[in-house]
């Protein structure tokens, strides 16, 4: 039998077309420039997320889980909030920009280096601080558990 | 076909079967599932479509059908069907506007990462279309997340002023929003019945998003919403002070305009541009070189003088400096001439018309603008001779420079050199 044609829903199938073509009309406009750098930015966003990025952390979160095991957490929220921080202000952070930005807003660009640094010593800092605050707190349960459960010493 | 345990082929996974991404298997993560993925896409759907009529609210403050000089897209077509007249009331209209547009847009960072994470698996579907209209929603799909990743990294780059992408930011992020909002609209109306069905149901349907192997857990659904979350406040926190002054900028820890004012005393607040940036010769401004020249009604010309201009009539008006990069100063105190008592001195005396304006500015795209009748009639707005009970500072447009109220950030221009008044 020749494989056939399957068209699917028809009402999705007008909606997208639709949608299509105003994004056409857009693009012609946006693509009027540099229409190779601008695909290029486009696709490769997409391309660079999925198959670079997206991969990239979750390696990294697998090798993590099986280091840290149980404690995983308290080292994967500062750790990823910490380069969440740096992947949105890479350029501020890593100056690449600082010529730029200190003769264009006559502010000092020196400081983000320094201040992420420092958000991430607090957020780590705070991360070990709430770790002890538990632990301290189930090790005591468990001992006044175990008090409570101990036969009485006088008799 | 291969079954059995296969030596040497992928054996972190022990299961003996060679596990690729278009495998179900290979997505391991008991997160996925369609209540993970609905709960963030309905986030995304309020706050992308906020930013989108905040985005267009912003094309349309720059006036970019009053005059050529103002309207960096041209070519725009319809694209520009709801253009209006951009009011000057409140004052704070375009501060609030891009303050919400910059601050929301990176505080949606986490969700759309996230968003993005929890149907990677999609990605890898085979077969790649069941049918045609699976095709064509696939090639969509291209478009929303090549364009929620365009739109977020060119915003993200223009804050910081770091100009890598190819071309200029105001089209590309405009005709790129229309782009990805298309592919938005018709995913959302596609996905929006099923993203609700999944919230009201008590007991998840196995989807092709819920891994059929799932590894242990490290984290509750919710948990890792509230990671999601816990990120964005993160970014939020450190970004929203920029539009404020005092301490609550000092909290904008990373934020381009956050932290320290670039100096003290009455004009230590955020500069755009600074002189030396904007190429201002400095021969250029002193009192006997400078003559701000305005043209009116049938050609009539005045030449004025800082001298002659401080024995018109001075006016005071309390606005902040707003910027299309998201960031704002609170009200400052400006003195100066009323733009409508500029016009009534070249023939205009009841009726301002539109104004154009020509900085001495060498380099810069808005160093010439265009401002609407409105804006010039507007009481409050002036030619701005002093800031905060001093003379304006080069860096904040001595001699002279325009404020108008409501109005972005780069139509106040500094250093004024010559005021075109007329219909445009």
């Amino acid at each position: 039998m020749r494989p056939r044609l399957v068209l699917g829903s028809p009402l999705q199938l007008l909606l997208l077309v639709c949608s299509f073509a105003l994004a056409g009309y857009a693009g012609v406009r946006l693509l009027a420039g540099d229409w190779f750098g601008v695909v290029l930015w486009f696709v490769g966003a997409a391309v660079v997320h999925d198959l670079v990025l997206l991969p990239l952390y979750a390696a990294a979160d697998r090798a993590l889980v099986r280091t840290a095991g149980r404690h995983v957490l308290y080292v994967r929220v500062p750790a990823a909030f910490s380069l969440l921080l740096l992947l949105v202000w890479f350029p501020l952070i890593s100056g690449q920009v600082a010529d730029r930005y200190a003769s264009a807003t006559g502010l000092s660009p020196d400081g983000f280096l320094s201040r992420w640094l420092l958000v991430t010593a607090a957020l780590f800092g705070g991360s070990a601080a709430v770790f002890v605050v538990r632990r301290r707190r189930a090790t005591g349960v468990r001992r006044r558990r175990a008090t409570k459960e101990r036969p009485p010493a006088v008799h | 076909m291969v079954r059995g345990p296969v030596s040497g082929v992928v054996p972190a996974y022990g299961r003996g079967m060679a596990r690729t991404p278009f495998s179900p298997a290979f997505w391991r993560s008991p997160l996925r599932g369609p209540w993970f993925t609905s709960v963030l896409g309905i986030v995304l759907l309020g706050g992308i479509t906020l930013l989108f009529v905040t985005g267009l609210l912003s094309y349309a403050a720059y006036n970019p059908d009053l005059a050529p000089v103002n309207d960096k897209t041209p070519d725009k077509g319809i694209l520009g069907f709801y253009l209006f007249a951009w009011p000057t009331d409140p004052h704070w209209l375009y501060r609030l506007n891009q303050g919400v547009h910059v601050t929301l847009g990176i505080t949606l960072i986490p969700v759309l990462l996230a968003k993005l994470w929890s149907v990677v698996p999609k990605l890898f579907t085979l077969p790649p279309a069941r049918s045609l209209t699976h095709a064509l929603e696939r090639i969509s799909l291209l478009l929303l997340v090549g364009g929620a990743l365009f739109e977020f990294v060119t915003g993200v780059l223009n804050v910081q002023l770091d100009y890598l992408f190819p071309g200029s930011f105001y089209p590309l992020h405009f005709y790129g929003a229309w782009v990805f909002f298309t592919a938005f609209v018709a995913h959302a109306v596609l996905k929006l019945p099923l993203a609700l069905r999944n919230l009201r149901q008590l007991r998840e349907e196995k989807t092709e998003l819920v891994s059929p192997d799932p590894a242990e857990p490290t984290v509750s659904r919710r948990g890792a919403l509230g990671f999601v979350g816990g990120g964005s406040l993160l970014l939020f926190l450190t970004t929203a002070g920029q539009s404020f002054d005092g301490v609550l900028r000092r909290t904008a820890l990373l934020a381009p305009h956050g932290g320290a004012e670039p100096g003290s005393g009455p004009a230590g607040f955020q500069i755009n541009k600074t002189a030396a940036y904007a190429g201002i010769d400095p021969a250029e401004t002193g009192e006997e070189a400078w003559r701000l020249v305005v043209v009116g009604r049938d050609g009539r010309t005045v030449r004025l003088g800082r001298v002659e201009l401080l024995q018109l009539p001075l006016h005071s008006a309390a606005l902040p400096i707003a910027c299309v990069e998201g960031w704002a100063t609170s009200d400052q105190w400006w003195r100066g001439v009323r733009l409508r008592d500029l016009a009534a001195l070249v023939g205009y005396e009841d009726d301002p018309p539109d104004v154009f304006v020509e900085s001495l500015q060498r380099r810069g795209s808005f160093r010439r603008a265009a401002l609407r009748a409105n804006q010039v009639a507007d009481p409050r707005s002036l030619l701005a001779l002093f800031v905060n009970g001093e003379d304006l500072t080069p860096d904040h447009g001595h001699p002279a420079r325009i404020i108008v109220p409501a109005a972005p950030g780069v139509l106040n221009t500094k250093w004024v050199a010559r005021l075109t008044f007329g219909d445009l």
